[in-house]
């Protein structure tokens, strides 16, 4: 078989697993995700930014959620000395050696909320999927809560519907007004009762004000809007207070992202000492070869 | 006095005079055991799996120095190692990253033996140790996998557990008997730890050793496929080998550095290797209340499980028309009364296990059989193959395309099962899934099939 023959017969059997793999990769598998928001991933390294989340953490978190694989004294690496610690810090009795439990029992917090809240230690990472990173989805969880008098805290989420989770940081956020749209298709049977129905597209929104109550409107779509796509727009009254509380978020985050692995830049540190001995010991290995491979004919 | 006689001196002479069975060792296994001098990239890979082995051993002994079997404890001893423990994170991912790294080195030797036909006579007893060392393997990770008890670990091991549930008359029980409960708890990881800590260890160890001495009483194969102790020089020795230290000792530790690179580049700079080798849903601690949206093993199973998935009940017809083919082909190339028609009877149960209704067994039970026998049929690959040649080299070059046929089935597998199903995957894992059986079902014909070249007596060798 000629160069050219064989190079067609390869390809031939590329292009045809190619196609498969997009067929297969390309349709979609059901609901897709709502597109999340980025969190400034900058401040990971930000020591400041991660202590300000440290006292956010502390003070509206670690009331209901526990972190219990973080320890007190571990917050020294941030920067932070035990007297901080234990004078600023620490509500409780605790010690500076001790990890953040906290007094809620998870029973109780079944019967309150109907969901105990879930310990946050490696939270960022347990949200972390190959769509999507951890600190984005909590960036974008802990800012998309509105007011929904249906729910049993009167609080729903855009990113966890409903959520048991209540609005921690309403009181620094202020009122919000979430407008939410999205392209349904909606079915509407038969006049008489037999046959197939029609479907139409549908743009619905929904609008929730500051005291829960959502105002619905549909309106017919054309096929260029896109089905299953919805665009959430938050509207503070205090637009001020709303950006503080996004910032705030955004530290809390970083610190969240740090709790979950503190080792993360011990890693990095070793890992180009690693590499670079590796390149060296590779350059050695192949030298050696070399030398020893010479005599083989 | 009773002391053997040796050539060494000093400790070394002092110990060989009393065990010389040691440097006897050394030099049967190693400084007198001529390999081919023309080994190529496909070659490393041998080395690797065994350098990695030893990684998983060493990191998971120190592991199990710190980690406890307990549903309420073992997810958070787990972070305990990654926290409070010297180096614990290190060891940790280590482990996590060598459990990927053991199956892409073992992937990739595979694909070397099929490659240049080292599973042919008289090589078929290495063979079949190799096979049963990877389904040592995928048992070893797959219990080692429920020990970090996350989310994914629980319903990874429920899934897989109940699928031998669908066993005709045993399977419930079995199930139970596996778990050692009704369902998944403490009993199981309990078990499961025992099993991964100190039972498949000691098989994959032994079976090692076994794949290895088989390997050395008969000699290694390599890239032309022809047999090097055919040639042999007027010293007695191979014309075409050399011995394995120092030539391969060396050329191996070259190749290992490379491994180290991409291995320690995972472990430092990327662990969760995009979420692929760290499951980001198995950070949340195992919740028997809970079902994950979407259970996947790792990646290292998808293509097995894409297989399982891929087995639905309209599929059966295919299978059984699959079935009556090679039925019908076998049945013609077989001779005698007596052969005939146990071909004829084989295929007529299975296509009735496959269509008729009282008899037929379901799409589930289908499932676990056809992911059984994709492991299993590797196993029989001496037998399948029936090429003339060894070596892919010298195979008609459409060959060349079965084979990357195959390799992209099996990546197509792979890829679908890590991803939620859907109407058009499951079509497309199907198709793969009829090309990853028929390259196996088929090979006693299509190997056989085409214009062989002549196979050269000495191996090509380019100086380097």
């Amino acid at each position: 078989m000629s160069k050219k023959v064989r190079r067609g017969a390869r390809c031939a059997v590329l292009a045809a697993w190619g196609v498969l793999l997009a067929l297969g990769a390309a349709l979609p598998a059901g609901a897709q995700e709502a597109a999340l928001d980025h969190w400034p991933s900058e401040r990971a390294d930000d020591m400041v930014a991660i202590q300000r989340g440290a006292r956010l953490f502390v003070n509206y978190c670690l009331n209901c959620h526990s972190a219990r694989q973080m320890r007190w004294n571990r917050l020294r690496e941030i920067g932070i000395n035990d007297a901080q610690i234990k004078d600023e810090l620490i509500f409780g009795d605790q010690k500076v050696g001790d990890v953040m439990t906290v007094a809620m029992n998870p029973h109780d917090a079944k019967n309150w909320f109907g969901k105990a809240p879930p310990d946050l230690s490696v939270m960022v990472r347990a949200r972390s999927t190959a769509e999507h990173r951890g600190t984005d989805y909590i960036y974008t969880l802990l800012r998309g809560f509105y007011r929904d008098r249906t729910t049993l805290t009167g609080w729903n989420n855009v990113v966890y519907p409903n959520i048991a989770m209540p609005n921690i940081l309403w009181q620094r956020q202020g009122p919000r007004t979430l407008t939410l749209t999205r392209t349904e298709s909606e079915e509407h049977p038969a006049a008489d009762g037999k046959g197939p129905g029609t479907r139409e597209l549908v743009r619905v929104t929904s609008v929730y004000d500051a005291d829960g109550n959502v105002h619905v409107e549909k309106t017919p779509a054309d096929k260029s809007q896109g089905e299953g796509e919805e665009k959430v727009v938050f509207t503070p009254a205090d637009a001020k207070a709303a950006a503080q509380v996004d910032d705030d978020v955004a530290d809390l985050v970083a610190y969240l992202n740090w709790m979950a692995e503190p080792t993360a830049h011990v890693r990095y540190k070793i890992g180009v000492w690693v590499m670079g001995f590796l390149v060296i010991f590779l350059l050695v290995a192949h030298w050696l070869n070399k030398v020893f491979w010479r005599d083989i004919r | 006095m009773g002391l053997h006689e040796t050539k060494y001196r000093g400790v070394m002479g002092w110990v060989d005079s009393r065990v010389p069975s040691l440097m006897n060792a050394f030099r049967v296994h190693m400084a007198e055991y001529y390999a081919p001098k023309n080994f190529n990239f496909w070659y490393f890979f041998g080395s690797i799996a065994l350098t990695v082995l030893v990684i998983q051993l060493t990191s998971g002994i120190f592991l199990a120095m710190h980690y406890k079997p307990d549903s309420n404890l073992a997810f958070w001893s787990v972070e305990f190692i990654m926290r409070e423990v010297q180096g614990g994170w290190f060891i940790r991912y280590m482990h996590s990253t060598g459990a990927s790294f053991f199956f892409i080195a073992v992937y990739l030797h595979i694909f070397r033996g099929m490659l240049y036909g080292s599973h042919r006579k008289p090589r078929e007893i290495v063979w079949i140790a190799g096979s049963v060392l990877f389904l040592s393997l995928m048992a070893e990770s797959f219990f080692g996998y429920l020990l970090p008890w996350g989310q994914m670990s629980y319903w990874g091991a429920q899934v897989i557990i109940n699928l031998f549930d669908s066993i005709p008359l045993i399977g419930p029980d079995l199930s139970t008997w596996i778990r050692g409960d009704y369902v998944i708890g403490d009993a199981t990881l309990n078990r499961f730890f025992a099993l991964h800590v100190i039972v498949l260890p000691l098989v994959l160890l032994g079976v090692v050793a076994a794949h290895i001495f088989a390997l050395h009483d008969v000699g290694s194969n390599n890239p032309d496929g022809i047999e090097i102790k055919d040639r042999l020089g007027a010293d007695g020795r191979p014309l075409d080998g050399i011995p394995f230290h120092p030539y391969y000792t060396v050329h191996d530790m070259y190749g290992l550095g490379f491994f180290f690179t991409a291995y320690f580049a995972i472990v430092f700079f990327a662990p969760e290797g995009g979420g692929v080798f760290l499951e980001g849903n198995n950070f949340l601690p195992a919740d028997p209340l809970q079902t994950p949206q979407h259970i996947a093993p790792l990646w290292y199973f998808t293509p097995y499980y894409s297989i399982l998935r891929a087995t639905t009940q309209g599929f059966l017809i295919w299978i059984a028309a699959g079935a009556l083919g090679l039925g019908v082909l076998t049945y013609l190339s077989v001779r005698g009364m007596g052969r005939r028609l146990l071909v004829a009877g084989i295929t007529a149960l299975v296509v009735a296990l496959l269509t008729v209704p009282k008899v037929q067994l379901d799409a589930k039970l289908w499932g676990v059989v056809l992911m059984g026998s994709s492991t299993m049929i590797l196993f029989g690959l001496p037998w399948l193959d029936q090429s003339p040649v060894r070596s892919m080299r010298f195979r008609p070059l459409w060959h060349r395309a079965v084979l990357g046929l195959f390799v992209g089935a099996f990546l197509v597998l792979g890829y679908l099962g890590m991803e939620p199903p859907s109407p058009a995957r499951t079509v497309v894992s199907q198709i793969a899934t009829a090309v990853y059986f028929g390259f196996f079902a088929l090979m006693p014909w299509w190997s056989r099939m085409g214009q062989f070249k002549p196979v050269p007596d000495r191996v090509r060798f380019v100086a380097h």
